[in-house]
């Protein structure tokens, strides 16, 4: 189906592009690695054991992190005038939504893979079951706050302060994403059954879905002049 | 002076109007609250926010989603007046938020003894200020009108469709982490003079918000008006 | 309608503002195969946002495009039959000329990729540059690659934007030899243009838009000269 290779074809060509260079892969890594690094050293570690903040600080992390590199896919368009060349395709706006969506997730979920295993090390999670069921939480959650951050960029990178504006309009829009995802992590490193996270899983899903249909449908008013 | 800046200066004459019928309506309730209502048994005076706050707090939250409903009205329709209104009602939000915000900790200090509690109303304002703030960040990073009203439509249809998850979010951190209980803002059985005056209190600031929100309409709509003349 | 028929571009009663500008104020043209339009109009006339719109990238106040009897907004298909080129080249710095090819295939869901890539390399003369990233391309070289990339799908109707800005003699001369191949190969041409010389050759019709609206519709005349106080009278009134 043409939106679909039309998607396809957007993602591939940002993620060939960034690999070119990796500049914003690495300073997005580097930027995860310093967050992580930031709260490690300024808690006592006398009153404030790693593991009570373990969850909150990966979820920090994570967000910050996403917040870096989603400025970065609209940014591409920019030169050339590229984004005309895409627009002018004969297939609906939709299929530039996802293909930005695909690469803002690769991208995301690249710079988490590496500061996850990081995180476990610095705060000395005990690897377990419950990591796995971690990462599921961390997919679920992403997905929701990257589709957000899709529309958003694309708004925001047309503006004079790309880079401010886009962490003020996200914010909020990570709140609820962040609390159920992190709730979940909680109680995952507590060592909770999953048969207790159901709720909190269910409504990650439920942020999703609305958001990824919602950012899908209000995208053509951001890219139609 | 054409048609349209003539009509937009009655919105603003009707609106003060309005507003000042329900600035005074307010001094009422105020006198009210401190006269003519009994004072709570176990809290005493703090609990007399009580018919300032949740109304305001209402008022904010409604301004919101009615400049939620205009937005996705102006991208079906693409009425500038929409974008207009929007716009008039997200201010007007603003600005109850802001007051509900400071009033509420300079109150809260020598009576709770804390500056901030993350009791639920609070917390619920505090994230629906910042969802007004970023309209308001976004409708000024962008210059052209029509890109800018279609951009503010789609945050403010996002952050409309956002409110339920704020409030199920506040409400399960509370639920989950029980704060210290300051303020009952539940809903006991309350005598006739308190019931008075909290839905006087409701009624007093639906009028706010709609003389104000008129008022703003018909600056913007006269804004608008003034800048075709120049244009032609 | 007869006109609606022939027609490969028809654009009625188009009109768009930006802000409290009226950039095109009810604009009615049709364009069949094998004419080279040249649109002219002095500067803030209205040429490039009417490019704009016929080629989907603006959305009109008010009015339609139909290409090839579709509307180009509603049916995104449509737009199939139309390629642009404009001054900015839509292509990417960090990839070679075969990979914003292919890249622009995928979009176009065309089909025979590889074939179709390299005919046009080796058409426009880029085999030398097919591997190599265009940042280092000069305007020349890029403006073929941009030729290749928007006629890749062989639209029917190709619009040009200011096409021979920055142009040294012999790209331009280039640019004036494909204008006139696409008119043998019965295609249509709208070519915006502010200096009618360029392209006056390969034209078979000049319309001039001032103020937002159509204020000459002529076939090409032979004299240049004679055309440009014509001209200058349509645009002044």
């Amino acid at each position: 189906m043409s939106v679909w290779r039309a998607a396809r074809a957007i993602a591939a060509k940002d993620l060939r592009i960034e690999w070119r260079h990796k500049t914003a892969l690495l300073t997005a890594t580097l930027f995860a690695v310093l967050v992580l690094l930031v709260f490690v050293f300024s808690r006592d570690p006398a009153s404030v054991p790693l593991a009570s903040i373990a969850p909150s600080v990966l979820w920090v992390t994570l967000a910050l992190s996403a917040l870096v590199a989603l400025n970065r896919a609209f940014l591409l368009e920019r030169e050339h005038a590229a984004l005309d060349g895409i627009l002018l395709a004969p297939v609906p706006r939709q299929a530039l939504f996802w293909g930005k969506l695909l690469s803002n997730l690769a991208f995301v979920l690249t710079v988490q893979a590496v500061a996850f295993p990081l995180w476990v090390l610095f705060f000395n999670i005990t690897p377990t079951g419950a990591l796995l069921a971690i990462v599921v939480v961390v997919l679920l959650a992403s997905v929701g706050f990257t589709a957000v951050g899709t529309l958003f960029s694309a708004m925001a990178v047309r503006t004079r302060f790309a880079e401010l504006l886009l962490p003020v309009l996200m914010l909020p829009f990570m709140i609820p994403p962040v609390f159920a995802a992190s709730e979940a992590t909680m109680r995952l490193l507590a060592g909770r059954p999953i048969g207790e996270l159901w709720g909190w899983l269910r409504l990650l899903a439920l942020y999703d879905v609305v958001f990824v249909v919602l950012a899908n449908l209000l995208f053509p008013a951001v890219v139609d002049e | 002076m054409n048609r349209d800046s003539q009509s937009a200066r009655g919105s603003i004459r009707k609106g003060r109007a309005i507003m000042l019928a329900g600035l005074v309506g307010l001094a009422g309730i105020y006198l009210m609250a401190w006269q003519f209502t009994p004072t709570e048994r176990f809290q005493g005076l703090a609990q007399k926010i009580f018919y300032i706050h949740p109304p305001a707090a209402y008022a904010s939250e409604m301004a919101y989603v009615l400049a939620g409903i205009a937005s996705v009205l102006y991208l079906l329709l693409k009425d500038e007046r929409f974008d207009t209104f929007a716009a008039a009602s997200a201010e007007v939000g603003l600005a109850f938020g802001a007051v509900l915000l400071t009033t509420g900790p300079i109150w809260a200090k020598p009576i709770w003894g804390a500056w901030w509690t993350w009791d639920a109303r609070l917390t619920f304002s505090l994230i629906l200020f910042l969802l007004f703030a970023g309209y308001f960040a976004l409708r000024s990073a962008v210059r052209e009108p029509a890109e800018r009203a279609r951009y503010a439509a789609v945050v403010a249809v996002m952050g409309m469709l956002l409110v339920p998850f704020i409030h199920l979010t506040v409400y399960l951190f509370n639920t989950t982490h029980p704060q210290p209980v300051v303020v009952q803002t539940g809903k006991p059985a309350l005598p006739p003079e308190m019931l008075r005056t909290f839905l006087a209190s409701f009624a007093v600031f639906t009028t706010l918000y709609v003389g104000m929100v008129m008022m703003r309409y018909g600056i913007g709509a006269r804004q608008i008006a003034e800048e075709v003349a120049d244009a032609e | 309608m007869s006109e609606a028929v022939a027609s490969l571009l028809l654009v009625r009663g188009v009109a768009r503002t930006f802000g409290r500008l009226h950039a095109l104020r009810g604009v009615d043209l049709a364009v069949a195969a094998g004419e080279v339009v040249l649109l002219l109009g002095p500067n803030g006339a209205g040429k490039s946002t009417l490019l704009r719109v016929v080629a989907g990238l603006a959305r009109p106040t008010k009015g339609s495009v139909r290409v090839a009897g579709r509307d180009v907004h509603a049916e995104p298909s449509s737009r199939s039959a139309l390629g642009l080129l404009s001054h900015q080249s839509f292509l990417y710095d960090d990839l070679t000329a075969r990979e914003n090819l292919r890249f622009a295939a995928a979009l176009h869901g065309l089909n025979g990729v590889d074939s179709l890539v390299e005919d046009a390399i080796e058409a426009m003369g880029l085999a030398r540059f097919a591997d190599r990233p265009v940042a280092g391309f000069s305007r020349g070289t890029q403006q073929r690659l941009a030729i290749a990339r928007a006629t890749l799908h062989q639209p029917s109707l190709l619009l040009l934007d200011e096409p021979f800005t920055g142009l040294d003699a012999h790209s331009a001369g280039e640019l004036r030899s494909r204008i006139a191949a696409e008119r043998a190969a019965g295609r249509a041409v709208v070519c915006v243009t502010h200096e009618p010389g360029e392209a006056w050759l390969p034209a078979t019709r000049v319309v001039a838009l001032a103020g937002g609206r159509v204020v000459l519709d002529q076939p090409r005349p032979d004299s240049l000269e004679e055309f440009r106080v014509a001209y200058g009278r349509a645009v002044a009134a």
